[in-house]
């Protein structure tokens, strides 16, 4: 490699996340194959020993996010992947390591469900990867990546917000950002600093006293404790939340999509526009923390809110609450693994428009 | 009630290893988990690796057994300590790891990453607690309960065809070409308590060595508040009822087919 600007590259999603990640420093990772995230793992054990990386599949999900916990907890910036079903299995893992504040990294390549589901992209997993997910009150950093670049972009962003803040965070993609092939600029090898982890069990030396990695504190009190530190940690990720807004200005109806669905809106809003009609589009890039205030504040300038997603609507609930019965807020979506198409979207507004009788300009 | 004790003049011949803390454990008299926790930890006094040893505890009585190993510790979730075990070796080989689990940890919810853990050839030390019965939770069924023992959730003694077979895991992990060395042992006597301390000095040492392969020492034990007996009652029905079943003795000796 040379030292001049990194060419741009016909990537994979998963591929280019593969790639980013052991640019990113990865020391370890821990997996199961599951469509559509298996080029994950595939990309990693090829490449992973060639550069320092330990790759290990194993038995289970369940065993591999254990195997997480316990790199996690000898201080390795660890990462793990998985498509909708493993990331359920993960959840009892992931709620431990949350508690017992551990970094990693989780992808999940969300497909149809429940259950076993489709393969095809989907957005259903929102709920659970936003809310908590396993058992107690903890929240996962999420990040929705909505192109190849951002795949990529985003494990670096996952990793340091994850040791920033010792806590999981969780890629939030999809089948179809997973497989689609994309121009991308990959980060530079070895950008991302390593951290100071003193609390890592590494064994015990005389000068300290042990390090012990746990989630159990038995006394209410001591539980209680433990509860506020995770709460005040979650008030202070607030700063990190992260969001895109795309022709907002004059809107009259205001979007709100993550993923690969802001990318079908995005579409869906030109075409609005090309027939005058005053769309704008937000895109929350963090999902948790998740960006109220800016939905909020937009809101206030529109007469409609529309909330597009691949699921039942979940993420709308979200954006309800951000804009607290100040405006409507209705919602389109597709589940099963069918993507939406602009012109359904489009549909939606068109009705929109109608209803409020918006002027077209 | 006070006691000063003079040293001048006497032989020390036994103190608390610098490897255990002071805190007082919570284990009830008779079990053998104390036992275990001192042997283990004496060892790695006397080999000086404390600065180089990570263990990993389970859920189960000994869940708070980083309480008392004065060494870094993991806790881990029900039946994962040999997971969490093995993310800690991938990462820091160099290291002397173990863990320490219980029959219903390692045999019923954790029997997948037993199994797989020694089938890979983890170099780590699994200490198995074999007392055939969930402790912690108050006396229930174990995957090693002997038929016809009563238990709080087999109230009428374990019955073949309703609850299956005690389960032998320590035989199966013998079969599995992983596994260095695996052997069977007890602490209910000065004799057992010797064998069991050599077994573990011997795992250790194997895993110093960077031996290829997991080291299994079950441990068969007793639970007098689970069994509903005095701790020398809990010691005779362990030998006359648990040891036929689960005969003490080697499975798997290095150099040894």
């Amino acid at each position: 490699m040379n030292n001049q600007r990194e060419q741009a590259r016909l990537m994979k999603g998963n591929e280019a996340l593969a790639e980013a990640a052991l640019r990113a420093g990865l020391q370890g990772y821990f997996g199961y194959p599951i469509t559509p995230q298996s080029e994950i793992l595939e990309y990693l054990a090829a490449e992973g020993p060639k550069r320092g990386a330990v790759v290990l599949q194993a038995e289970s999900e369940l065993a591999a996010i254990n195997m997480v916990y316990g790199a996690a907890g000898a201080g390795a910036r660890v990462m793990i992947s998985s498509s909708s079903p493993g990331i359920s299995l993960m959840q009892e893992g992931l709620s431990y390591m949350a508690s017992a504040e551990l970094p990693c990294l989780v992808v999940n390549i969300n497909r149809g469900g429940p259950g076993l589901g489709t393969i095809q992209p989907a957005q259903g997993d929102y709920f659970q990867a936003t809310k908590g997910g396993g058992h107690g009150d903890y929240h996962l950093i999420v990040l929705a990546p909505a192109s190849v670049q951002e795949m990529a972009d985003f494990v670096f962003d996952g990793f340091r917000l994850a040791e920033k803040y010792r806590n999981p965070a969780m890629i939030l993609a999809d089948g179809a950002l997973g497989q689609m092939m994309e121009k991308v600029v990959l980060p530079p090898e070895g950008s991302l600093p390593r951290t100071e982890k003193p609390w890592a069990t590494t064994g015990k030396p005389a000068w300290r006293e042990r390090n012990i990695i746990t989630s159990l504190f038995i006394q209410p009190e001591k539980m209680e404790q433990v509860n506020l530190k995770l709460q005040k940690k979650y008030q202070e990720l607030q700063h990190e939340v992260r969001y895109e807004t795309i022709g907002v200005e004059d809107a009259e109806v205001l979007m709100v999509a993550y993923g690969l669905s802001a990318r079908i809106a995005q579409k869906a809003m030109e075409l609005a526009r090309e027939q005058g009609i005053r769309v704008g589009l937000i895109r929350p890039i963090t999902l948790y923390p998740f960006p109220y205030e800016a939905i909020a504040h937009l809101a206030r300038n529109v007469f409609s809110v529309l909330v597009v997603e691949l699921n039942a609507g979940q993420m709308v609930e979200d954006v309800r609450l951000a804009v607290n019965g100040r405006r409507p807020v209705s919602f389109k979506g597709r589940m099963g693994g069918i993507i939406i198409t602009p012109e359904e979207i489009l549909e939606e507004i068109e009705e929109l428009a109608e209803h409020y009788r918006l002027v077209r300009v | 009630m006070e006691f000063t004790v003079q040293y001048d003049g006497m032989e020390l011949v036994y103190k608390r290893p610098a490897t255990l803390t002071e805190t007082p454990m919570h284990y009830c008299p008779g079990c053998g988990h104390g036992v275990v926790h001192k042997l283990l930890m004496e060892v790695v006094e006397e080999m000086g690796i404390q600065e180089r040893t990570v263990g990993v505890a389970p859920v189960g009585c000994s869940v708070f057994a980083y309480n008392y190993m004065n060494i870094d510790m993991q806790e881990a979730a029900h039946g994962r300590a040999s997971a969490v075990a093995t993310g800690i070796k991938r990462m820091l080989p160099d290291r002397i790891v173990f863990s320490y689990q219980g029959d219903g940890d390692l045999a019923a919810i954790g029997t997948g990453e037993t199994i797989h853990t020694v089938n890979r050839g983890e170099n780590i030390l699994i200490i198995f607690i074999n007392n055939a019965i969930y402790g912690m939770t108050g006396g229930q069924m174990a995957p090693t309960t002997l038929l016809g023992m009563v238990t709080s959730t087999t109230p009428y003694g374990r019955e073949a065809a309703v609850m299956g077979h005690p389960l032998k895991i320590t035989d199966l992990v013998a079969q599995l070409p992983g596994a260095y060395y695996v052997t069977r042992q007890a602490v209910h006597t000065p004799t057992a308590v010797r064998k069991t301390k050599k077994a573990i000095r011997a795992s250790l040492e194997y895993q110093q060595q960077q031996k290829r392969g997991t080291c299994f020492i079950e441990v068969v034990s007793n639970c007098p508040s689970g069994w509903k007996m005095t701790p020398l009652e809990a010691n005779e029905w362990m030998e006359k009822s648990m040891f036929p079943f689960y005969p003490l003795g080697d499975l798997k000796v290095p150099g040894r087919s």
